[in-house]
């Protein structure tokens, strides 16, 4: 098979699951009207698939801090700051982000992506070793790997398995970096840091928590589970995005060991690429003002998520162990999956299909992503409509 | 490490490379794991954590990476084995 044969052959694989003609993956969004809603086709549908969690994607001091910026500063910076240099901005976002976890630094990459690349890479390199949630997310293990570290896989959440990897470390967890995340993407559950923490108190290592999901979300100004936890301290890197509850791109690391700062020096994803540009930098600013004293934000979203999970708990789905933003409905098969999918864009919800291999052991879900700007009705109805399907998807 | 430590890792590959794939290919020590058993990505990381517990070692997902055969991989796994 040649490599465009190979192409081909995934193709294959992929129109074997979805049907012709039906877009799950890239949707056409043809028009944004709000942070809870959109037009996909000729429909006005409701956003459950976004990472939207506060609902500040329309937020008046965003947007103004971005058209200021722009007016200012231009569209771009047109390269990285190692060699083009690092505007007030970027620098002004990495003390406001080291403010908020009160360390003494923090960095600020082009995307979330490029956040865990550039903090696992310049961290750890071959010989060393990284233990990882098996659920962690592609950003994490393609850090992994661009670094050639060893890696050794705990299973995901599993304390236990967790133990038994590092007591089989002996010596070489000294030069370990384990990893895990506030809250997983595809079940919406929380790690067990207190846990985690002991375990590394214990046998020793690094400890590097990726609050993607949580950034916003948990602890009463938003720093994630670090903060829900108590525990920011006992924490040796934090990264994060700003593409989720900060509603633009970007990415960060926070830590209060000074040798994050060399990371500038040595971490190819923070050095070969362009800087965020200045719009992106400007709104996410504000966003972050915003996300620190957005705790009524918080109970909002905390509302809209009780609300969903409950109603679709009652209605027989089977759901991730957590409460949260994320809330997924596991179902059996692909195709109990897709019906259900289809089923809901037809009464105007748009929410995320996940088919295996990208859903963890195999599992299809549909999942939904709740935003402190739904309306209680929103909530009411996507519960009811999602009630009102279980016999057909899953009867 | 003996022969037969090197014969007891083979055993168990093959014993769960067969259960894992319900497939009528007889497994060999010179069996493709991907091209002829279709052992998809996830399905041998998973593979791989049940080998560490059973051998108690350390496997790096990474060092997967030149591993075709069956035979590749008792030997990977021997190799670490003998090291540790
Ligand atoms: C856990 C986790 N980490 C990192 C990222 C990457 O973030 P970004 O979208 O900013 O590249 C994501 C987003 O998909 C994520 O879910």
């Amino acid at each position: 098979m040649n490599l465009l044969e190979k192409l081909d052959a995934a193709a294959a694989a992929r129109k074997a699951l979805l049907p012709d003609g039906v877009g799950a993956f890239g949707i056409p969004i043809e028009e944004v009207y709000s942070a809870t809603e959109a037009r996909i086709g000729d429909r006005r549908v409701l956003l459950l698939g976004t990472n939207n969690y506060l609902g500040l994607t329309f937020a008046p001091e965003c947007i103004r801090a971005a058209h200021e910026a722009i007016d200012k500063e231009g569209t771009g910076t047109t390269g990285s700051r190692m060699a083009n240099g690092s505007y007030f901005g970027h620098r002004a976002l990495e003390r406001e982000f080291a403010d908020f976890y009160q360390c003494s630094s923090g960095i600020v990459f082009t995307t979330g992506y490029q956040a865990n690349l550039g903090t696992i890479s310049g961290l750890v390199g071959p010989g060393d070793t990284v233990l990882i949630d098996g659920d962690s997310h592609a950003s994490i293990y393609d850090g992994c790997i661009l670094s050639g570290a060893d890696i050794i896989r705990f299973k995901h959440n599993d304390m236990v398995d967790m133990e038994k990897r590092l007591r089989r470390l002996g010596d070489r967890v000294e030069t370990t970096l384990i990893i895990a995340e506030g809250i997983y993407s595809m079940l919406g559950d929380q790690a067990p840091l207190a846990e985690i923490v002991k375990l590394k108190n214990t046998y020793g290592g690094t400890l590097l928590i990726d609050e993607a999901h949580s950034l916003g979300v948990l602890g009463e100004t938003g720093q994630g589970l670090v903060e829900k936890t108590g525990l920011l301290q006992e924490v040796d890197f934090i990264t994060g995005t700003f593409s989720k509850s900060l509603c633009s791109i970007g990415g960060y690391c926070v830590s209060n060991h000074p040798q994050l700062e060399q990371l500038r020096y040595v971490s190819h994803p923070y050095i070969f690429t362009a800087s965020p540009s200045p719009a992106t930098i400007a709104s996410t600013r504000a966003a972050l003002e915003l996300l620190r004293k957005g705790s009524h934000l918080r109970k909002q979203l905390w509302r809209n998520c009780t609300q969903l999970y409950a109603q679709l708990k009652e209605a027989g789905y089977t759901l991730g162990p957590d409460p949260g933003p994320v809330i997924a409905a596991m179902l059996d098969t692909p195709q109990q999956a897709l019906l259900l999918w289809q089923n809901l864009l037809e009464h105007n919800i748009y929410v995320n299909l996940i088919l295996p291999p990208a859903a963890p052991e195999g599992r299809s879900l549909v999942r939904c992503s709740v935003n402190a700007a739904h309306t209680k009705e929103q909530i009411q109805y996507v519960g009811d409509t999602f009630a009102k399907l279980h016999s057909l998807v899953c009867g | 490490m003996t022969e037969s430590n090197y014969d007891e890792i083979m055993m168990l590959l093959c014993d769960r490379l067969s259960s894992l794939t319900n497939s009528n290919v007889q497994i060999t020590s010179e069996t493709n794991l991907i091209s002829q058993l279709s052992i998809d990505s996830i399905k041998l990381l998973n593979l791989i954590m049940e080998i560490e517990d059973t051998f108690d070692v350390s496997i790096p997902i990474n060092a997967l990476t030149d591993i075709q055969t069956v035979r590749e991989l008792a030997d990977l796994v021997h190799k670490i084995k003998s090291a540790s």
